[in-house]
């Protein structure tokens, strides 16, 4: 596995938008399939949903606790709810929802945040999410997927509709690139290894998988060093079983992610890791404990050092090259 | 079951709730005194639900929003069944299920609650889902007047006048007392049915204690076609015992020995009056 460079160049749509398609083609085979909406049906892509399928979308308004609540009562009565929302408000103002009504009680909703990240760019803080791995780590009975290209969105939509257990999927707003169109393989709480080498492991996920993929290729090429690339895109349950294997393999450990370092998949693997006694070269790549600059979500990524060159340089850091 | 039964049944699990919440040292009592005659009504008058049709979709569900008064729903569902009575005598004891809010490990109990302003929003999307799919079930869910504050209420409230939810019954346990106070004084929700009224709710006032207004509000709904339903019942904290009734500190307030003893023979003496 390596020849996944070229591929990556091209361009796939927005995992929100592949989210929205898919969610409608499995809605009209299955009519317990009910997409409840925060007046984020243009945002969320479901405004074909709504006109196709108007008895199978129920809209909340501004109101993300009742949301939740509304989408656990739906969940009670055998529905597969889909509670789609901004991300920063799904899991912050209706976090007591989440915890008390859906994991909890376990009912079985699919939480669906939208825009995470910093895909809200310049409209700053308010609508970043940069909390929620860390919030929704701490709920137990909730799985927390975070896809990284097109084909890992629709597998994980895929496999929400079975899944006898309330999950997160986080989705953000730009195109994607194709990580990998030849990859079958995916299953929740299983790392997807993009590229394979034995210097340095770059765990990442979500919007992050596609720069580590570049800075792995700079690796190669610029300092001929090798480089295993992983989408780590379930965050809970952590594939702790590729993690030890990477530990063995690697000499370094890097994780990538848009989200604050405070909690999130980098805190995650550095806890197994440590509890299993692996000690070796280890960085957190994420956003600081800092409200973000101003920017694009672009512009936002490559101040912090989220981009190809911010990786290479820390995996040769890590690696003292 | 009768008007004289009812009051009869209230009295005997007046008796238990007080018995349990003594074992167990702990338990909101004056809560669960003002609506036990609320859930004593529902579940032998009017919820199409028993032990045997709870795991049945069209079975009609109750939701305890104010889920602090769980005394009074595990005396009630265990009287109906559910759960061998004794099975009481651990509660809010290490690693009992009968913990001090309602849990799903509990059979009988719909949803997981005791953090407030959660049930109407549950109950509203379990309705919705009713009417989606046709089916003929209610949705009941008990709110503490205390509870109202928490904004979840509202935009629930919204919601179920927004999808014509007739199949929806709120019930306000209208006790007027919180545990800082008086609701009023703490953070006035009145005039409660014209706040629900003007959100598109159809509302009746009735005695919370008295069975035959309770059993005639229940048989009369959905109150208005197209409207979901608010019932506010005005009950009376601490109900039924002299030294608690409208008193704030029987909120969870323990009875000791002597105490409890004269709540029994009040109530004893009650039975003899019905």
């Amino acid at each position: 596995m390596g020849a996944v460079i070229e591929s990556t160049v091209a361009t796939g749509k927005p995992n929100q938008d592949v989210f929205a398609g898919i969610l409608q083609e499995l809605a009209t085979e299955d009519r317990d399939i009910v997409a409840v909406t925060s007046d984020s049906r243009g945002s969320g892509k479901l405004v074909t949903f709504g006109q196709q399928l108007p008895e199978q979308i129920v809209e909340i308004g501004i109101a993300e606790q009742n949301l939740v609540g509304v989408a656990a009562g739906l969940a009670s009565a055998g529905k597969k709810a889909y509670a789609v929302s901004p991300a920063c408000f799904l899991t912050a103002r209706a976090l007591e929802q989440i915890k008390n009504d859906v994991a909890y009680s376990d009912n079985h909703v699919r939480l669906i945040g939208i825009s995470a990240g910093v895909s809200y760019g310049a409209l700053g803080t308010t609508h970043h999410s940069l909390h929620d791995f860390a919030v929704l780590r701490a709920i137990n009975n909730i799985t927390i997927v975070v896809p990284a290209d097109n084909f890992e969105t629709e597998q994980a939509v895929k496999l929400s509709a079975q899944l006898d257990q309330p999950i997160y999927l986080r989705f953000g707003k730009k195109p994607m690139p194709l990580l990998n169109p030849d990859e079958t393989s995916f299953e929740f709480g299983k790392g997807r290894v993009i590229k394979k080498g034995a210097d340095i492991a770059i765990i990442a996920n979500g919007e992050t998988v596609y720069p580590a993929l570049l800075a792995a290729q700079k690796l190669e090429k610029e300092h001929g060093l090798q480089a295993t690339v992983v989408s780590m895109h379930t965050v809970k349950p952590l594939d702790t079983e590729l993690l030890a294997e990477l530990a063995e393999s690697t000499q370094a450990m890097l994780t990538v992610e848009e989200h604050m370092v405070n909690g999130g998949l980098g805190e995650a693997c550095a806890s197994y890791l440590l509890q299993q006694s692996y000690h070796k070269p280890f960085k957190i790549m994420g956003i600081p404990d800092e409200y973000t600059v101003t920017g694009s979500q672009m512009e936002i990524l490559n101040h912090y050092g989220i981009s190809e060159n911010g990786i290479t340089e820390a995996a040769l850091k890590l690696l003292k090259k | 079951m009768n008007e004289k039964e009812l009051a009869q049944k209230s009295v005997e699990y007046r008796k238990k709730i007080l018995k349990y919440i003594v074992g167990a040292k702990a338990g909101h009592t004056g809560g669960s005194l003002s609506c036990v005659d609320v859930l004593n009504v529902l579940y032998n008058n009017v919820l199409n639900v028993s032990p045997e049709t709870f795991g049945s979709p069209d079975r009609d569900r109750y939701i305890q929003s104010k889920g602090h008064c769980v005394e009074a729903l595990f005396v009630v569902l265990a009287d109906q069944g559910f759960f061998p009575e004794s099975d009481l005598e651990t509660l809010c004891k290490y690693k009992s299920h009968y913990i001090g809010h309602p849990t799903r490990k509990v059979k009988g109990v719909e949803q997981n609650t005791g953090a407030l302003g959660h049930g109407l929003p549950i109950a509203v999307g379990t309705a919705i889902a009713a009417k989606m799919d046709k089916k003929d079930f209610r949705v009941f869910t008990l709110l503490g007047d205390g509870e109202l504050p928490e904004g979840s209420n509202w935009e629930a409230a919204l919601t179920a006048a927004h999808y014509k939810l007739d199949n929806l019954v709120a019930i306000l346990d209208k006790n007027e007392l919180q545990i800082t106070g008086p609701t009023n004084t703490v953070c006035n929700t009145d005039p409660v049915d014209e706040k629900f009224e003007s959100f598109g709710w159809a509302v009746h006032h009735v005695n919370g204690h008295d069975f035959k207004q309770l059993n005639e509000t229940f048989a009369s709904l959905p109150f208005t076609a197209g409207k979901p339903n608010l019932v506010i019942a005005h009950t009376i904290k601490g109900k039924g015992i002299s030294f608690m009734e409208n008193q704030g500190k029987w909120h969870h307030g323990v009875p000791n020995p002597e105490q409890y003893a004269q709540a029994i023979e009040e109530l004893d003496n009650a039975l003899t009056l019905v």
